[in-house]
């Protein structure tokens, strides 16, 4: 029999339960959200901030953080909003070029023994910078294919929603359930015996790095469909709301415990507790704050579980 | 000769001799028209970076994790409430000054009480709690911009022996940061924690009394540096400590501060303060945009931790 209250379970259920609550408090006060282009106008946002966030689980997976996460995806939304739409070609090689910096990064913080978070907090500027020569004011166009994909209505369920959920499943399957996934996280966890154990840990830094670029890359072509447009300062809350969102749905700094399913939990429920306010007729002024406090309330929520969990083992 | 070589081995040396060269550079280019005024430029604005700087290196030499995100947020709130408070009333700079540290006080025994009691890492406990600080701000700052006192806005423009008052102010500021720390068991303690809490523990210092007046003290200088840079820009914008996030963290690493913990440095800020000011300045003058600039000080702040990373693997 599988136990389905696992631990890792567990962690799930406090985001999973706080996501609900928060949407059925917006239906009770205004039933209309509860319709197909209600949740697509709840949830559209929410998808290319659960998409860094999945970027950003991944640096954490290493014991890393990544602090040019607001950057990366601001220089992806230009690259994608100019070079990709008038010369594909270019575009492509260009972010293809920026996964290869990303793997050479993950290379470096570990060749040299560097704190990823000093490194990435000079990257940020570095693509800051790039993202300023791009495009010096706000501008640029999105690919039609792009704007087209993001504004379509499938049947039946939302975009926004299939969107997260497809994101959420590809991630888990990458992470939890792949052998590569396994070797990963186990470098977070005591990436000495995964080296005795014949693992090559720069290979693992450099494929990991890379893969986070390829969903902030995501991340970035997904804004720019949603916002048709670009600019260089487009995504700079992400570094912080991608960190948020992670830690929100069960995911740890350090030993390799992330959750993927958790973490587009948790960019969701940080999504909708910026729109909650406006349906409690709060002035918008305290939208971040309460972002800031449903993440507190959560992290409490999950003392209090953890605390439960211990009682019931030594009884 | 001695003595050169001693000097040649404290790790602050190096932003002192980072930050002269790119002045001589900068000087170079304008043939020397310029060095009174860039030195002026240079110390006024390194000095709000030294400020906040100062209380970030404080927390970082806490140990790894430590790091206070809401070090911007703070920035902001203090400028705002204290110039709402003040009116543009000279007669009311003492309270506006109180008002800006009691928010200190406030912001840095909130991060430490969700720390402690929720049992969070800093860096997830101090992001919480900017949030909440950045929001009390711009529900604050609604209304007109409020002009600053008008004996603070002379003050902070203005110089004293022909060196700005603001860094008369952080020079202050990092003599008492010294003295605690070199001087006062606070300090050792500091260092203590940062190199190995649970070791600490058991000497029976007390490790969360050190820690909570460490993240006092790093919010009570982030919000005297709004304070003052409300006062000398003229007004508060919510925008105004952005760009004091990554700074705040640059200054204390390029300053030779480890950053792991356990090791600290007061005049690698100003070295390093000083040299991130000048970097820029330097490239203006050489004529490069936004883009460029931004692209060099990321390249100088990785180049900066890979030579100081390698220094350190060695002594292991």
């Amino acid at each position: 029999m599988t136990n389905w209250f696992t631990r890792d379970a567990i962690r799930l259920l406090i985001p999973a339960l706080s996501l609900t609550l928060l949407l059925l408090v917006i239906f009770y006060l205004q039933p209309r959200a509860m319709s197909y282009n209600g949740l697509n106008l709840l949830f559209n946002l929410a998808v290319p901030i659960a998409l860094a966030t999945i970027a950003q689980m991944l640096i954490m997976t290493v014991n890393d953080l990544d602090l040019s996460m607001g950057a990366f995806v601001s220089f992806v939304a230009c690259v994608v909003a100019t070079f990709l739409n008038t010369n594909p070609f270019l575009g492509i090689a260009i972010l293809a070029a920026a996964i290869l910096a990303y793997a050479a990064l993950g290379v470096l913080i570990h060749v040299r023994n560097l704190p990823s978070i000093v490194v990435t907090l000079g990257m940020s500027f570095v693509w800051g910078g790039l993202a300023v020569l791009i495009l010096p004011a706000p501008g640029g166009q999105s690919p039609v294919w792009l704007r087209a994909l993001m504004v379509s209505k499938p049947p039946l369920v939302p975009l926004a929603i299939i969107a997260s959920i497809l994101v959420a499943v590809c991630a888990h399957f990458l992470i939890m359930r792949s052998s590569l996934g396994v070797v990963l996280r186990g470098v977070g966890g005591n990436f000495r015996s995964v080296e005795r154990a014949g693992w090559s840990i720069v290979r693992a830094r450099a494929i990991i790095y890379a893969l986070a670029a390829f969903f902030a890359i995501l991340a970035g072509s997904a804004l720019v469909g949603l916002t048709t447009s670009a600019d260089a300062n487009i995504a700079l809350r992400y570094t912080l709301l991608s960190i948020a969102g992670v830690i929100l749905g069960g995911g740890e700094f350090v030993g390799g415990r992330v959750s993927p399913i958790g973490a587009v939990i948790g960019a969701l429920t940080l999504t909708l507790a910026g729109s909650f306010l406006s349906f409690l007729r709060i002035s918008p002024d305290w939208q971040i704050g309460a972002q800031g406090m449903i993440l507190i309330i959560v992290l409490a929520l999950r003392l209090l579980f953890n605390r439960l969990e211990r009682r019931g083992k030594s009884a | 000769m001695i003595s050169i070589k001693l000097l040649l081995e404290k790790p602050w040396i190096w932003s002192f001799v980072a930050a002269a060269i790119v002045w001589f550079v900068t000087i170079m280019f304008t043939g020397g028209a310029s060095a009174y005024g860039l030195s002026q430029a240079a110390l006024t604005f390194a000095a709000f970076s030294i400020i906040v700087g100062i209380g970030q290196m404080f927390v970082i030499t806490l140990g790894p994790g430590n790091i206070d995100l809401s070090v911007p947020a703070t920035m902001t709130l203090s400028g705002t409430i204290a110039l709402k408070l003040m009116g543009g009333a000279d007669s009311m700079v003492v309270p506006g000054l109180l008002v800006a540290v009691a928010i200190g006080v406030a912001v840095g025994v909130g991060n430490y009480g969700l720390i402690k009691l929720l049992r969070i890492p800093p860096i997830i406990a101090t992001l919480s709690m900017s949030f909440i600080v950045q929001s009390t701000a711009i529900w604050a700052n609604r209304g007109l911009r409020i002009k600053p006192p008008a004996i603070l806005a002379d003050f902070t423009t203005s110089m004293t022996l022909g060196v700005p008052n603001v860094a008369w102010i952080a020079l202050g500021l990092s003599i008492v940061a010294y003295w605690l720390l070199q001087k006062l068991i606070y300090g050792r303690w500091v260092s203590a924690i940062g190199q190995n809490i649970l070791a600490a523990r058991m000497t029976g210092i007390p490790v969360d009394g050190v820690r909570i007046v460490t993240y006092v003290l790093c919010a009570v200088l982030a919000s005297v540096c709004g304070f003052l840079l409300a006062n000398f820009s003229g007004g508060a914008a919510l925008n105004m400590g952005s760009e004091y996030l990554l700074m705040s963290i640059a200054v204390v690493v390029i300053g030779g501060t480890a950053v792991a913990g356990g090791n600290s440095n007061v005049p690698g800020i100003w070295g390093a303060s000083l040299f991130m000011f000048l970097v820029v300045s330097m490239l203006n003058t050489y004529g490069f945009d936004a883009g460029i600039r931004l692209i060099m000080t990321g390249i100088i702040i990785i180049g900066v931790i890979v030579l100081a990373g390698g220094h350190n693997s060695e002594q292991r």
